[in-house]
């Protein structure tokens, strides 16, 4: 956080409010049965169906779920946002604040001078996509101005004064010339100051922010929870946050209301949602994400996931009764499909659930004893993990399958050596549109992959990572340096030597997944077409066999062989994911680049497919490299990490190592970042602040490229000499001047 | 801006280059020169051949030269002199042939696309808010028949009425009345009356095609989250729509001025003969089927050139309109 500086108070209109401004804790905002649908030519969508939702005053509310479940038409209901052919059927929308009594918003004409007058006044918004959420045609400042021109009647003079003010406060630096900069000219994370700057011009009582991090990387997200954090208590005004992400859950919410198809699952304090999850669907979302305990708990064992099995169904296929019972494992047949779940309110006065399990009869619980509100929740089945500090995970041992980390990196050949590969693009600028700079995308990188192991790469988005997956995949042309590959026979390969023709061998050993699962699927091609395609070309297979191999990949990959007709837009993400697995193994490839390989899906089903890596790197015998921004995945994937800093590698440890005790603060502050889904820990981390914007990757900085964010820089040789990758531990590489006088932290 | 702005203009230089280079290749294609097209000419007709006057225009030329030199004397004349040679086939001075047809078919051009603005952009705005509508549905097909229905053919429906119910003279730019009249209101009234109809005719393909444009581009732009995220912050929605979405749906206004000019210059030559307009469509085409070599080849090198001004003038136009446009080529 920068400074922040007094803020002026708004002008108090509210002279003599009657009913008064509500007090601290009091209810604000007040959902109740909130139904929103959406009338499509193939039918209506229930998007909302049911919802309710009580803000009070001053404090964090957070709606969390999976995509698809309602979450931000929920939010976009308290201010009529919904686009057509999307309409609030059902419920209300109370507000009151400041003279206001209770309105209900829903009623409002969505066009009229009533609701206008709330939106950016008394509730401001902000939105998932800070970059797309300005219009390019007007500077920020513009924009800025025009919410307090609108509401507060400035002129141009006092609204520009108000605005760069507020600019400051959100810790933009240089406010004054940022004002007049237009959105395309700045990063993710200064649009996203700005949105909150717009959203906080007329000190409303609501902020309603739908996922406002999670298009930013994992260092702007902590600085920007921590922005709203603090502007919370300063202004007192309550916040409605949307997200899926249960780490940043944790580390802002007061309240919690897990939310599933339309409707209210579960809601508690942070604390009971984290301590002591009622609903089926709350417990099966915390064990579906890694969290790191493996690390914290000193666990040398990785363990699987609980996935939830299938995944959202699409609201317009909602099923009967609990709309959860179709993945639920203790869904009791006969009640859970045909009856709506009642709710069940449990010892405080605020948590409650909608389910079954917790007031049918005593008999037809027998099997679900432990379901009752007193009980621990972790016995109710064994797989649900849950997070609590004191509990170790061998105490689930017995029940699932473990994967003993592979020491495979000590002993034999390097499979993948990497030495000195630097990949520059030019960028081509000015007036004769020369190549006069260039971006050192990758820059000297020296890795090495063995056999069996998973290696994590990992770093802010422009770290280079994904360049340097693409590079040794020969998908990019590297600048220079070696590839040096280890062949079945024991040879040494430079891959960055062969000519294309050569490379053909290589190209079926060496497999990407791809990011995203849609645009990276050709919508014209059947499954069998996609994933017979390398066995094709390659001239691999042929035929009945190819078809064979193709329909044996399927069912490797948990899709039916009998799919192999179909194309994918029939197939949901997670699924689409398994086909670009298929597609990336039907060559029993030695070595694997997983690129933000489940960065697209929602948490249960990327549970799904973490496993599904893990089964198959066991059974196939595979070598991962699996390239990452998210740090909790690479720590429960990876056997070794290895972390990227402006084209250059910073760090290279094993994994326990490195996020027991980085040796380079970049890997410290990339670690401290990362949202833990504990609330307790909220306050016991200690936070490494950096600033969140990366340097220009065509004019690094002199000396350590890391120099200008690290909270550890030295005036003596930090600013002037380029830091090499040495050896500073037992199997640890780190790029640091100081790594050894500096006692880091890891995750805790 | 400034930086844009010449690196626009400087990009003009190279093109209009290779344009008058290609225009000159085109002049020199058919066997022979002018010469001995117009010594075979005068012999035919059984005229005396001045040898002075031959050497006289050889000399003006260059002719026997390198086709550089050549090249090098025809652009200076037309660059310093704007002179652009002989018609043999009218044996006049090229430039006299095209300067008065050059300014109506500009002024039609000009009048062509302010009509196709003016036309345009209500319809276009008003089928993209009430998407699905009637009105919608109506302009769309009519937008379709302008683009469907060949250009001569409205040409002769619209004279076709302008005589039956408004008594005016088909074709051409005035009534022969005032053919020879000097300028008064009569005769303006007269002018206007008879510019409508090719205006009308040129228009409708680049209306209809503009209208579904801007509907569409004003479609995708009203379901962006800056529209939301404006909504949210309380601007009111008729302001809303004018300041954020239809200022960048407004980008195929003037991003279309090049190939609508172009469009018009080049290919008017029917419509002008249905309408006996003197512009530079027939001309060019009875040039070409003459072998006139001079005017043809002249007559593309303006062409080229108005169509690289056009696009010029788009480009300044989007700069001025569209920030991103602006500080992308500004760096």
């Amino acid at each position: 956080m920068q400074p922040t500086h007094p803020y002026p108070a708004a002008p108090q209109t509210s002279v003599a409010a009657e009913p008064g401004p509500p007090a601290p804790g009091e209810p604000l905002l007040r959902i109740e049965d909130l139904r929103t649908h959406f009338f499509t030519d193939e039918g209506v969508v229930k998007a909302v169906d049911g919802m309710d939702l009580t803000v009070p005053s001053g404090k964090t509310v957070c709606v969390v779920g999976e995509s698809g479940c309602g979450k931000s038409i929920t939010a976009r209901s308290i201010l009529q946002l919904v686009d057509q052919p999307g309409r609030i059927v059902g419920g209300a929308v109370y507000w009151r604040s400041g003279t206001r009594p209770w309105t209900d918003l829903a009623t409002l004409d969505a066009t009229g001078e009533e609701i206008r007058q709330i939106r950016g006044d008394e509730i401001g918004m902000v939105f998932q996509e800070p970059m797309a959420s300005l219009s390019p045609m007007y500077t920020v400042g513009a924009q800025l101005s025009e919410t307090l021109r609108l509401h507060r009647g400035l002129n141009k003079a006092e609204a520009r004064e108000k605005g760069i003010e507020l600019l400051r406060r959100v810790g933009i630096p240089r406010p004054e010339r940022r004002f007049d900069s237009y959105s395309f000219q700045l990063s993710g994370g200064m649009c996203q100051r700005v949105m909150i700057a717009i959203a906080l011009s007329c000190d409303p009582a609501l902020l309603i922010a739908d996922e406002p991090t999670t298009a930013l990387d994992v260092t702007t997200q902590a600085r920007i929870i921590d922005l709203l954090k603090n502007l919370q208590e300063q202004n007192g005004m309550a916040m409605v946050f949307i997200t899926h992400d249960l780490g940043v859950v944790a580390e802002i919410a007061d309240e919690v209301t897990v939310m599933y198809l339309g409707t209210v699952a579960e809601h508690g304090t942070v604390d009971e949602i984290f301590g002591n999850p009622k609903h089926p669907y709350t417990r099966a979302l915390l064990s579906s994400i890694p969290t790191m305990r493996g690390v914290r708990s000193g666990g040398s064992a990785r363990q699987r996931l609980t996935a939830i099995r299938g995944m959202v169904p699409h609201p317009q296929n909602r099923p009967t009764g609990c709309p959860f019972h179709t993945r639920c494992e203790l869904a009791i047949p006969g009640t859970c499909d045909t009856e709506a779940p009642p709710v069940a309110r449990f010892d405080s006065a605020g948590h409650l659930a909608y389910c079954h399990l917790f007031t049918e009869p005593a008999e037809r619980r027998e099997l679900h004893t432990q379901a009752t509100p007193s009980a621990p929740v972790s016995v109710i089945e064994p797989e649900v993990a849950v997070i609590e500090p004191d509990h170790e995970p061998e105490q689930h041992e017995p029940d699932h399958e473990t994967h003993p980390r592979t020491p495979a990196r000590s002993q034999g050949q390097p499979l993948l050596d990497v030495q000195d590969l630097t990949m520059h693009f030019p960028l081509r600028t000015g007036l004769s549109r020369r190549a006069r700079t260039v971006v050192r995308a990758v820059d000297g990188v020296d890795l090495t992959i063995h056999p069996g192991e998973t290696l994590g790469l990992v770093g802010e988005s422009g770290c280079g990572k994904t360049t340097l997956g693409r590079c040794i995949a020969r998908l990019l042309e590297p600048t220079s340096g070696h590839i040096y590959y280890r062949t079945d026979d024991g040879d040494q390969v430079d891959l960055t030597r062969l000519r294309r023709r050569e490379l053909h061998a290589y190209r079926q050993q060496i497999r990407v997944i791809f990011q995203d699962p849609y645009s990276s699927l050709n919508p014209r091609m059947t499954l069998g077409q996609i994933i017979g395609e390398p066995l094709r070309v390659n001239r691999l297979a042929r035929g009945s066999e190819l078809e064979d191999r193709v329909a044996d990949m399927l069912s490797r990959v948990g899709l039916r062989p009998e799919y192999i007709r179909r194309y994918p837009h029939a197939f949901s993400g997670g699924e689409r994911q398994r086909i670009n697995i298929a597609r990336a193994l039907v060559t029993n490839p030695r070595l694997v680049i997983a690129d933000e390989a489940v960065s697209a899906l929602d948490v249960s089903v990327r549970a799904q497919i973490l496993n599904l890596l893990v089964d198959l790197q066991a059974e196939l015998d595979l070598t991962y490299l699996f390239v990452s921004h998210d740090l909790s995945v690479v720590e429960h994937i990876s056997d070794r990490v290895t972390v990227m800093y402006l084209g250059n590698v910073v760090e290279s440890a094993d994994t326990s190592d490195l996020y027991r005790q980085p040796h380079h603060p970049y890997t410290e502050a990339l670690m401290s970042a990362v949202p833990l889904p504990d609330p307790g820990l909220r306050t016991a981390r200690h936070r490494t602040q950096i600033p969140d914007d990366l340097p220009d990757p065509t004019n690094p900085p002199p000396g350590c490229p890391f120099h200008p964010r690290c909270p550890h820089v030295r005036p003596d040789r930090c600013r002037a000499e380029i830091p090499e990758l040495r050896r500073t531990g037992d199997q640890r590489l780190a790029a640091c001047h100081h790594s050894e006088s500096l006692t880091l932290t890891g995750v805790s | 801006m400034l930086g844009y702005m010449t690196r626009r203009v400087l990009i003009m230089v190279p093109t209009l280059f290779v344009i008058s280079i290609i225009s000159f290749a085109i002049i020199q294609l058919p066997p022979g020169d002018y010469l001995t097209t117009m010594v075979a000419e005068m012999e035919a007709q059984g005229n005396e051949i001045d040898e002075a006057q031959l050497d006289a225009l050889r000399e003006r030329y260059g002719l026997g030269e390198s086709f550089f030199t050549q090249y090098y004397r025809w652009i200076t004349n037309v660059v310093f002199h704007l002179d652009f040679g002989h018609s043999f086939d009218w044996n006049r001075p090229v430039s006299g042939l095209v300067g008065d047809r050059l300014a109506l078919t500009v002024g039609l051009s000009i009048a062509t696309i302010l009509f196709i603005w003016i036309v345009a952009f209500p319809i276009g705005v008003y089928s993209a808010m009430r998407q699905h509508s009637v009105g919608d549905y109506a302009f769309t097909m009519v937008g379709f028949i302008g683009l469907a229905v060949p250009n001569f053919m409205i040409a002769l429906v619209l004279m076709w009425i302008g005589l039956r119910y408004f008594g005016q003279s088909p074709g051409g730019i005035v009534s022969p009345e005032y053919a020879d009249a000097a300028w008064n209101l009569g005769k303006v009234l007269d002018v206007l009356g008879h510019l409508w109809v090719p205006i009308v005719v040129w228009g409708t393909a680049g209306t209809a095609g503009l209208i579904r444009i801007l509907r569409n581009n004003l479609l995708d732009e009203l379901r962006k989250p800056y529209v939301v995220a404006a909504r949210a912050r309380g601007v009111p929605e008729t302001r809303l729509t004018v300041k954020y979405p239809l200022r960048v749906a407004l980008n195929p206004f003037f991003s279309t001025i090049g190939w609508i000019l172009a469009s018009l210059i080049g290919a008017d030559a029917i419509v002008s003969r249905v309408l006996n307009l003197d512009t530079t469509g027939p001309l060019l085409l009875r040039a070409l089927m003459a072998q006139d070599m001079y005017l043809a080849g002249s007559l593309i090198l303006i062409s080229a050139v108005l169509v690289v001004l056009g696009t010029l003038l788009s480009d300044l136009l989007l700069g001025w309109l569209d920030p991103r446009v602006r500080f992308r080529y500004g760096r």
